[in-house]
């Protein structure tokens, strides 16, 4: 391998970009909307609670490994004239490197405000998790390295790194199994939640094996929905209804030094937030220390634990002990997915852990607490379900996207 | 062009695609072979356009042994493709072959993937899915698809000495 190359040169953008609205549609499985449609109103909805006009969003991204409507249409039915969009080809690590990518546009001088969407029927069109159609496609190329084995599913493609991981350090099933849990608890107090059941560790060790070490508990939920964020200039960020969510560092696509059978070079479960933290940190100017709430992206129980791990919340090793430790849960030191995430809340390739953060942040989350006469929050703090899930002084919050573990994007913002 | 049918699959390498063509070629001759750096002298997997090492374009083909030890699995137990569903539990395999293991760095291996199979080349039955895990000595053997195209698999080496106790998820399900 070529040496590293120090990726933590732009300080100078560092809060100087926010996020000034979200959006999402309902999570559903079975939406009987095309994605267009879906998208739409998820923009429609991240306008709506930025208060920003149409007239004053020009740029629009989006991404897409499975389907999808491309930016340009979902802007056309929406009279948004754009200066600038991009679709772009990927999954989960996608999230925080579009947002990336749309301050480079914005400070290129190519437009001024980016709505980054994602819309998906991820369960009633192309199964995320790799049933239906995609389980009969023809393979060709490169695929025929893995495919063939019935290899090729995300659960089926990660199984071996979880596996290593529990042989390396201990990692038990019961530990992991506790993330699942944690974010079952958070789900339970966030009425846009797919499943809201709190969920016990014997409940996931008991439900159907799918692919050791991978129960059906451990895998997230598949679902419809769109999610959208708005990205704009932190000086700007002040014109608009909500307090804006202030972008410290965001690192994007960084892969690990093979993204294609990434396990060539070990330790394998080593995930790609290793080469991250080392962006991450020194362009955010904080350290994990300094977290208040993570968004670990949960498409399996064990890809939070992997990535809480390699950016530094715990020493290599020790990510079962973390994620069983009670840290993560709301009303402890630092909440993980205090949605319910991919696990409970809806799959949406890494989008309702940036919009849940940013709520966070604002200290306005959409629980189940009554509001005053201005409609603001009226947070409780009782976490025991249907009830409240703010996190007390939520100032700075870290999302470590990932789709896999040889790729992965990250992002750290503080309350506005 | 090789291609062929594989448990409901239509797999093609395209005649272009001439790092594949010539991988999945030596297999059909059941003669494992590598690209082996013509600068550095490292050999490399899977299949690629240049060394990753000295970024050389050019290579020779190489015959490498089939031997190695498993570095860890995954076991399927709900197959996604219709045609593996008979076959569950299934096992894939990361082997580490002896070859050039902890080469370049420590941790870097040729790490090369494959089904548990019995020594014909087909899926293994559960009995055998039971001895395997972290640890096992396995030999490679071939699942032939069609002309110019077999797929490497591993099976438990029979002449090696095997761990007492290969890892394995320490969770039975359906008595595997």
């Amino acid at each position: 391998m070529t040496p590293d190359v120090d990726a933590t040169a732009p300080k100078f953008l560092r809060d100087k970009y926010a996020i000034i609205g979200v959006g999402e549609t309902t999570y559903t499985r079975g939406s009987n909307l095309t994605t267009r449609a879906l998208g739409t109103w998820a923009v429609k909805n991240a306008m709506e609670d930025a208060g920003i006009p149409a007239s004053e969003v020009d740029g629009m991204m989006s991404y897409s490994n499975n389907d999808s409507t491309p930016s340009p249409m979902i802007a056309g039915d929406l009279g948004i004239r754009l200066n600038f969009y991009m679709d772009v080809y990927g999954g989960g690590s996608s999230s925080e490197a579009l947002i990336g990518l749309a301050i480079g546009a914005i400070e290129a001088g190519m437009c001024n405000t980016v709505v980054v969407f994602r819309s998906m029927n991820g369960y009633s069109q192309v199964r995320i998790g790799g049933t239906g159609a995609r389980a009969r496609a023809p393979v060709g190329g490169d695929a025929v390295h893995t495919a063939p084995y019935g290899w090729f599913s995300a659960g089926q493609n990660f199984s071996p790194s979880f596996m290593r991981h529990m042989y390396d350090y201990g990692t038990t099933p019961e530990q992991v199994a506790m993330v699942k849990v944690i974010h079952s608890e958070h789900a339970s107090n966030n009425p846009k939640a797919y499943y809201k059941q709190r969920l016990t560790v014997d409940d996931v060790l008991n439900s159907r094996m799918i692919v050791k070490p991978l129960h059906l508990l451990d895998c997230c939920v598949e679902t419809d929905n769109a999610t959208a964020v708005i990205v704009t200039r932190a000086e700007r960020a002040y014109d608009y209804r909500n307090t804006p969510a202030r972008i410290l560092a965001v690192a994007g696509r960084v892969c690990k030094p093979r993204i294609d059978m990434h396990f060539q070079h070990g330790p394998i479960s080593t995930v790609a937030g290793y080469y991250i933290k080392d962006i991450i940190w020194p362009n955010a100017g904080v350290g994990p220390e300094d977290i208040d709430l993570t968004g670990a992206y949960d498409a399996f129980t064990f890809t939070s634990m992997l990535q809480l791990e390699d950016y530094g919340f715990c020493k290599k090793g020790e990510g079962g002990d973390y994620v069983s430790s009670g840290i993560m849960r709301l009303g402890n030191e630092r909440p993980n997915n205090t949605s319910g995430g991919h696990l409970c809340e809806g799959y949406t390739h890494g989008m309702n852990m940036i919009i849940e953060n940013v709520r966070q942040l604002r200290g306005e989350v959409d629980d189940y607490c009554p509001v005053d006469d201005q409609d603001r929050k009226q947070h409780t703090f009782d976490y025991s379900g249907g009830a409240c899930r703010q996190v007390p002084d939520a100032n700075i919050s870290m999302n470590l996207g990932w789709a896999m573990p040889g790729t992965g994007s990250s992002m750290v913002m503080r309350k506005g | 062009m090789p291609e062929g049918e594989y448990r409901g699959m239509n797999l093609t390498i395209l005649d272009v695609d001439h790092e594949n063509v010539a991988y999945f070629g030596h297999c059909a001759d059941h003669d494992f072979h590598l690209q082996k750096c013509t600068s550095c002298g490292l050999l490399r997997y899977p299949p690629g356009t240049a060394c990753p090492w000295c970024q050389n374009r050019e290579f020779e083909w190489t015959a490498v042994e089939g031997k190695g030890t498993v570095h860890s699995y995954g076991e399927v137990h709900q197959a996604i493709q219709p045609q593996f569903r008979e076959k569950a539990p299934y096992m894939i395999l990361i082997v580490d072959l002896d070859t050039q293991k902890g080469q370049p760095t420590e941790h870097e291996a040729l790490r090369v993937a494959g089904n548990l199979a019995t020594p014909d080349g087909d899926l293994a039955p559960p009995e055998l899915v039971r001895q395997v895990g972290i640890g096992s000595r396995m030999r490679m053997v071939f699942a032939d698809v069609g002309e110019g195209l077999s797929l490497p698999m591993w099976t438990l080496d029979e002449d090696a000495e095997q761990p007492e106790n290969p890892w394995r998820y320490p969770q039975e399900y359906n008595g595997v």
